[in-house]
C-alpha cells in the first residue's frame, strides 16, 4: 500500500505509537494515508480501536518479519 | 472533534507507587491521544506523584514536618508495589522501562501537561497532610475538592479510580 507518510514506532512499546500516531496525523491533511510501523503486538488491536474512536480509517494490517505495518487514512476533519 | 462534543475521562490517582502511576499516566495520555478531555485528580498518596523532587518539604507545625520528612514524595522517591525489596526491584524496573523506551513518570507528567491533561491535586487532603504552596511542580493546576471531580465525573463516558 502506498502511504503518503511513515511513521517509525519499532522498539515503542504502548502508549507511544498511539501517542506519537495521534501527533503525526494532526500534522496531515484529511485523506492522506499513514503508515505505522512497529513491533509491539498490541498495535494490531490498539490502532483499529484508537481509529474507532477518533473517527479516522483503519485501511489495514500487513505483518511479516516481525514487523507489523498499520495503514490509517485521516478522515477526521 | 470540537471542543463541546469531546468525550471526558477522569482518573482519580489514590496511590502513590511506580506502577500505579505508571498505568494511571499510560491511561491518561492514551485518552488525550484518542481525542477525549482528560482530568487526573489527585489524593493522599497519589499527591507524592506530584511533588516536587527537590525543595523544602514544607508543612506547619512540626508534626506535619514530620510526616512531610517521612513522606517526602516526588517521582524520583516512587516505589513498587510489589517487590521495591529496599529499591532494588524499583530499580530494576526503571532500568527495564529505559530498555524498553517506556516514558519515565517525569517525562510522563510533561507529555500529559503537553497534551493538555489536567493534573489537579485535592485540596483537603493537601490540608490533611500539610502540603503547602510550591510542594508541587510547574505541570499542576490548581487545588480542588470534591464537588469539582464529582462535575467532572458526572459529565465522563469514563471514570477510574488507581
Amino acid at each position: 500500500m502506498k502511504a503518503d507518510a511513515t511513521l517509525d514506532c519499532v522498539g515503542l512499546y504502548c502508549p507511544m505509537p498511539i501517542v506519537k500516531t495521534a501527533q503525526k496525523i494532526k500534522e496531515m491533511k484529511t485523506g492522506e494515508i499513514l503508515e505505522v510501523l512497529a513491533d509491539d503486538k498490541g498495535i494490531k488491536r490498539d490502532l483499529p480501536a484508537w481509529c474507532q474512536t477518533t473517527g479516522n480509517e483503519c485501511l489495514g494490517i500487513e505483518e511479516g518479519g516481525g514487523e507489523i505495518k498499520v495503514y490509517v487514512r485521516k478522515t477526521q476533519k | 472533534m470540537a471542543e463541546a462534543e469531546k468525550e471526558k475521562l477522569t482518573i482519580v490517582v489514590f496511590s502513590g507507587e511506580l506502577d500505579k502511576a505508571l498505568a494511571a499516566f499510560i491511561i491518561a495520555t492514551t485518552g488525550a491521544s484518542m481525542g477525549m478531555d482528560v482530568t487526573m485528580f489527585f489524593t493522599f498518596w497519589g499527591l507524592n506523584i506530584l511533588k516536587k523532587n527537590e525543595g523544602s518539604m514544607g508543612g506547619n507545625g512540626l508534626m506535619k514536618k514530620m510526616l512531610n520528612w517521612m513522606n517526602r514524595g516526588g517521582t524520583k522517591r516512587l516505589k513498587l508495589t510489589h517487590f521495591h525489596m529496599f529499591g532494588l526491584g524499583t530499580a530494576m524496573m526503571k532500568k527495564f522501562m529505559k530498555e524498553n523506551h517506556v516514558p519515565s513518570i517525569d517525562e510522563f507528567i510533561k507529555m500529559s501537561k503537553d497534551m493538555g491533561v489536567k493534573m489537579i491535586p485535592c485540596s483537603t487532603t493537601c490540608s490533611v497532610m500539610g502540603i503547602g504552596d510550591g510542594a508541587f511542580r510547574e505541570e499542576v493546576g490548581s487545588l480542588a475538592g470534591a464537588a469539582f471531580f464529582l462535575n467532572e465525573a458526572r459529565q465522563s463516558k469514563v471514570t477510574l479510580f488507581i
